[in-house]
């Protein structure tokens, strides 16, 4: 059988994708480690150790990246997965209209997220914009949403939920859909009430949905560039600047030494954080 | 919605049901007012950006300068349509055929090679070999790509703003989540088919593309819809290895509308109606596909 299995399952099969693979991810990412440490034109390089992460955590305008990354990922992904749970446990009840429903919170994923960054933008407007006017109208003084510096990255980072709530939330569905009726009539029969339920079935055995959505959205808040992008630009000053559009910056202004150094911290920076993070939630986890 | 998301939400409403039988006439009256408050809430939150967005592009350039949600005085549907199109020299409809033909030949491209990997990965799943291609597979999900020294490749090797340079790298790219679903599917079609095929006298490449490929359909579709929208929708890729004017793809002709059209939103509006109605065409169509493979893709990765 061995031979017949080299025969049959030959490795060549592997050949295409992974010369591709190879030669567009993985050498420009094994690569990415010697070019962080040089003074690079893209024809010349000069060695220069480590100068470029020097910079990069000493220059405020740089380092502002790290905290505003760090808190642009928590604040998405704590609010995809409370929402998200939330909707999912909201959308496999009983409530009416609920294939609409489901429809309505899922379709922005689609949209394009420069799209929606201009549309929000244009909403966000301090004066003229829809909501401030509506708030006005309400009587509250709406703030101006991109251009406060101390919250312009929660705006954006409102705006990331909005357009990515639906993914969290038929994660959940799937999971909570899969959670066996009878446990839900065994706690009717000693009399739990439906926040009973909530409680003590649908969070704790949609655990795996909740670490699938947890990994996702922390891992997408870390890369995120598209919708910062769109909307403030990094702006007002460098105050919503992440690093993956301080990358982006450095790219443009020719330092493509320092531009691979950012990328570096930003994929050491994601596995420290995203490998342990996976490793613990599924130590966790309650198998069905 | 979909039969495969009703399918999903029967059990969930059966479960449901369970809970709530007894609870008598108020629950009916609480389950309308929850119902009309849903219905207001998603409307606030979901239904004006969409409203805003489309009611403004009707609208002439000093209106929709005002920004608010007022029918239009005098519509301008056709005028503004046509000027998004023909601006910049039909920048947009050159964006568009850029976008497809990007879209269309990276994931034919991806769908071919990931098959194959998918499916020699499973089936020598275990070995010293595929332990470390599928570490590689995964790392690929999580760690963003190295920017400037793909730039650096694509040039040395002459494809850089080329249309086969973004495709290879939009392949690269996708390629450790389509390989995933592709090793999962596989892992559900016995190998007594295999061996059938090899009794009767073939070879592992007619045994892949007569017998295999085909009983792959399912998630080949999947694959297809979930990753076109990721990549006709892709921004960041083509601002940094497709740029140029002549290579513009639909999101980077709306990003530079942004500036260009910086004082008329009827036609920034425009230009965001028209690069969203493939993914509604996509949302109509597809989506039991779409849920089914963004979920499968979270539940694998």
């Amino acid at each position: 059988m061995t031979k017949l299995k080299i025969r049959t399952y030959s490795y060549i099969f592997l050949v295409p994708a992974f010369l591709i693979y190879f030669v567009f991810y993985l050498l420009p990412t094994v690569l990415s480690l010697f070019f962080s440490m040089t003074r690079w034109t893209l024809t010349h390089w000069n060695f220069i150790g480590f100068d470029n992460y020097v910079t990069f955590f000493s220059e405020t305008a740089l380092s502002i990246g790290f905290r505003n990354t760090l808190i642009y990922a928590a604040v998405t992904c704590g609010l995809k997965v409370i929402l998200g749970l939330l909707l999912g446990a909201f959308l496999t009840s009983t409530v009416l209209f609920k294939n609409y429903l489901r429809s309505v919170i899922f379709f922005p994923t689609l949209l394009s997220t420069i799209a929606v960054g201009i549309a929000f933008s244009i909403l966000m407007h301090p004066s003229q914009g829809l909501i401030n006017t509506s708030l006005a109208a309400l009587g509250i003084n709406g703030p101006d949403w991109l251009g406060n510096t101390k919250i312009a990255l929660l705006s954006v980072a409102l705006v990331d939920v909005w357009k990515g709530i639906g993914v969290a939330t038929v994660i959940y569905i799937a999971g909570i859909s899969a959670i066996p009726g009878e446990y839900y009539e065994a706690l009717k029969i000693d009399g739990g009430s439906s926040m009973n339920a909530f409680r003590y079935i649908t969070v704790p055995l949609s655990r795996p949905a909740m670490n699938s959505v947890i990994i996702l959205a922390f891992i997408g808040g870390l890369r995120s560039f598209d919708l910062i992008w769109a909307m403030t630009k990094g702006g007002p000053g460098f105050t919503t600047d992440l690093i993956a559009s301080i990358i982006y910056k450095q790219y443009q202004a020719g330092f493509y030494g320092l531009a691979t150094a950012g990328n570096v911290i930003l994929f050491v920076g994601v596995s420290l954080l995203a490998f342990p993070l996976y490793r613990y939630l599924t130590k966790g986890e309650v198998y069905l | 919605m979909s039969r495969g998301m009703s399918r999903i939400m029967d059990k969930g409403g059966g479960k449901a049901l369970i809970r709530d039988e007894n609870r008598g006439i108020s629950s009916g009256a609480k389950r309308v007012l929850i119902a009309v408050l849903t219905l207001v809430l998603s409307t606030v939150i979901f239904w004006i950006p969409f409203y805003f967005v489309i009611i403004n592009s009707f609208k002439n350039q000093a209106e929709s300068a005002l920004m608010n949600m007022s029918w239009p005085k005098s519509f301008h549907i056709l005028e503004n349509y046509r000027n998004v199109l023909t601006a910049a020299d039909h920048m947009l409809v050159r964006a568009f055929y850029n976008s497809m033909l990007l879209t269309v030949l990276s994931i034919s491209v991806l769908i071919i090679v990931s098959a194959m990997a998918g499916f020699v990965l499973q089936r020598r799943e275990g070995g010293r070999c595929s332990s470390f291609l599928n570490f590689l597979v995964l790392a690929g999900l999580m760690i963003p790509p190295a920017i400037v020294p793909t730039i650096w490749v694509l040039d040395l090797i002459g494809l850089f703003k080329t249309l086969a340079g973004i495709t290879l790298v939009e392949v690269a790219l996708h390629f450790p989540f389509a390989a995933i679903l592709y090793k999962a599917f596989v892992a559900t079609l016995p190998r007594e088919i295999d061996e059938s095929a090899l009794i009767d006298g073939a070879g592992g490449g007619r045994l892949f593309f007569s017998i295999i490929f085909p009983l792959l359909k399912p998630v080949t579709s999947t694959i297809i819809v979930l990753e076109s929208i990721n990549v006709f929708n892709d921004f960041v890729n083509p601002l940094y290895f497709f740029p140029g004017s002549a290579n513009a793809t639909v999101q980077l002709t709306l990003y530079n509308f942004m500036s260009r059209f910086t004082t008329s939103w009827n036609l920034l509006f425009a230009d965001i109606v028209l690069i969203s109605i493939p993914m509604l065409i996509l949302f109509i169509f597809f989506n039991k596909k779409i849920v089914a493979g963004m979920t499968a893709g979270a539940v694998k990765g």
